[in-house]
């Protein structure tokens, strides 16, 4: 049985179709990447699989429950990190996570003992008894996760957990999503970080104008697209771009700061030119890299092709 | 343990309630809303009407305390909590939006209570006694009740600007006061003002306190709680109905 399955979600505000007819299914026990561009839909879809807003039509089912007829029960399984939600700045850090104990019905002791785990994992301990107003960004990001890992969910929604977040606090973050899935918690990932997709999850699902555009792992995504290579190459002296286009079997020329990354349908032979152009042009090759294709890469066509 | 049985959805009203006291009832500018507003209407009906006797002002400073202290703050708690994103956090938590409006409720009936507790001390310091304190007791559980299903109800519209429920019950309030036979007797209300007044909550809590305290009243007892009664079970059922409607709007 899947974790979650939707069914033809829609929602609109006003003349928006912010959801047009989503279904998906999470299996138990992944992580699950759920990418997209601004605007759409994601977090409208988050909301709907964590019971705060009611579709227009379609059902989900979240653990075996169904997220409109027996929210409380499907809630009480799962952690959500909202995207736009706060602790009480007003309370510290322990009665903000005292309050998300009583809010789960933990008994006060496993509420406590659970609290100062989550909070020396996550590095805040010394200062839970600080109001959160005191937090930097990436402090009140790590509670807000601890908030929601409390009641140690089977599944846990994630919505740009790492947005804005310095490498330490994001490493620290990842790091521990990772632990936790390979301890059996499924997740449920937005993001707008394909490297982190990339690295964590098991599949993804890229989301474009309300509309899911493709489901799969990432590897598959991107072998998906593989027709296109790219190669970075940089030299000692400037060089025309009009003349790298003109080689044979180049697509594209873009520059990038002091490198030339060029597209191409077979690398080898854009490679064999390229060295012949350097001898040529008496301009000496510094980098020259192929770069396979990324998830970016896989993202922006996919979300490319689907536009009207 | 069930999460969406009674008794559990009940104990996590009871964490909103704690919560709402920390974070709201515990501030200075509830103190301006909630304290200093009843006082000066007393103060300034005392002032102004040399010829009624502190016995009938000082129910009539009961009455007013409590429904200024019970909607003190509740209208202005959801748009707090939408603007400050911690809505959002409720939303999806496992409880019912009928469990948070009951938390934000039993909040506001405490302070509510605890003030009013207050004042009545203060009459008693004056010189009243009481009469019937049953009487008093209960009617105080049961008019708070309904005040602060009507503080709720006015934080039905879905916004996140907390001043516009603030206002809102301002607006509401003060008139009620006046035809609530608060500082002016019912006896002297023209026809329509009884009429008027006899829609009013207020006037059947500020009877019964009239009552407790001196024994004198205008409607008859059983008469004034069973109308408080159904008038509190008719806002909390409203005010759980429409909040649970426009709960999403907020998000
Ligand atoms: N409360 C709301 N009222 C009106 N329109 C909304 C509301 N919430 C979302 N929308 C609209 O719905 C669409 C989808 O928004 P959503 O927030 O789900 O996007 P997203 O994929 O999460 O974007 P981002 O990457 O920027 O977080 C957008 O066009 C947005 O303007
Ligand atoms: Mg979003």
């Amino acid at each position: 049985m899947n974790i979650i399955q939707a069914d033809n979600l829609k929602k609109s505000y006003g003349p928006v179709a912010a959801v047009n007819d989503v279904s998906l299914a999470v299996r138990e026990g992944e992580i699950f990447g759920f990418l997209g561009p601004n605007g759409a839909g994601k977090t409208t879809i988050t909301r709907m699989l964590t019971g705060v807003i009611p579709p227009d039509a379609g059902t989900a089912m979240v653990l075996g429950h169904d997220i409109r007829t027996a929210a409380v029960q499907a809630k009480q399984g799962f952690g959500v990190v909202p995207e736009s939600a706060n602790a009480y700045t007003d309370l510290t850090a322990w009665q903000n996570l005292m309050l998300m104990g009583e809010l789960y019905g933990l008994a006060r002791a496993r509420a406590a003992r659970r609290a100062s785990e989550l909070l020396t994992t996550l590095g805040l301990l010394e200062r839970k008894d600080q109001k959160v107003q005191a937090y930097s960004k990436g402090m009140k990001q790590r509670l807000i996760l601890a908030m929601g890992l409390l009641h140690e969910p089977r599944l846990l929604f994630l919505d740009e957990p790492t947005s804005g977040l310095d490498v330490q606090s994001t490493q620290m973050i990842l790091a521990m999503l990772r632990d936790m899935n390979r301890d059996g918690t499924t997740i449920f990932l937005t993001t707008h970080n394909m490297e982190e997709a990339n690295r964590l999850c098991h599949r993804v699902a890229i989301i474009r104008s309300g509309s899911l555009i493709a489901v799969d792992a990432p590897e598959k995504l991107k072998m998906a697209i593989e027709s296109v290579h790219r190669i970075e190459v940089s030299f000692d002296r400037e060089v025309a771009g009009d003349a790298l286009a003109a080689l044979p079997g180049v697509t594209g020329v873009e520059r990038i700061g002091d490198k030339w990354q060029l597209t191409a349908e077979k690398q080898d032979a854009v490679i064999q030119f390229l060295v012949a152009f350097s001898q040529q042009n008496q301009a000496a090759i510094v980098t020259l890299n192929t770069l396979a294709p990324s998830l970016d890469d896989a993202f922006l066509r996919l979300t490319q092709e689907a536009s009207p | 343990m069930n999460p969406a049985g009674l008794p559990e959805q009940v104990r996590r009203a009871w964490a909103i309630a704690k919560k709402d006291i920390r974070l709201y009832y515990a501030k200075k500018s509830v103190l301006i809303f909630g304290v200093l507003m009843p006082v000066f209407l007393f103060l300034a009906f005392f002032t102004g009407s040399r010829q009624l006797p502190l016995a009938f002002l000082i129910p009539g400073l009961v009455g007013v305390t409590l429904l200024f202290t019970a909607t003190a703050l509740s209208p202005a708690i959801f748009s707090w909590e939408g603007r400050h994103g911690t809505l959002e956090r409720l939303a999806s938590c496992p409880i019912t939006i009928e469990a948070i409006v009951l938390g934000d409720m039993i909040a506001s009936i405490l302070f509510g209570i605890g003030i009013t507790t207050i004042t009545i001390f203060i009459g008693l310091a004056l010189g009243l006694s009481l009469l019937h304190w049953i009487t008093m007791i209960a009617s105080i559980l049961l008019a708070s009740c309904c005040f602060s299903a009507i503080g709720m109800l006015l934080a039905v519209p879905p916004t996140n600007e907390p001043s516009t429920p603030m206002m809102l019950s301002l607006l509401i309030k003060f008139p009620l006061v006046f035809i609530s036979g608060v500082f002016v007797p019912l006896e002297q209300l023209p026809s329509w003002g009884l009429a008027l007044s006899a829609c009013s909550p207020l006037t059947y809590f500020t009877d019964l306190v009239r009552y407790s305290f001196t024994g004198e009243h205008f409607f008859p007892v059983v008469v004034d709680i069973a109308i408080l009664g159904v008038f509190t079970l008719v806002f909390t059922a409203g005010t759980m109905y429409l909040h649970k409607r426009t709960m999403p709007k907020r998000i």
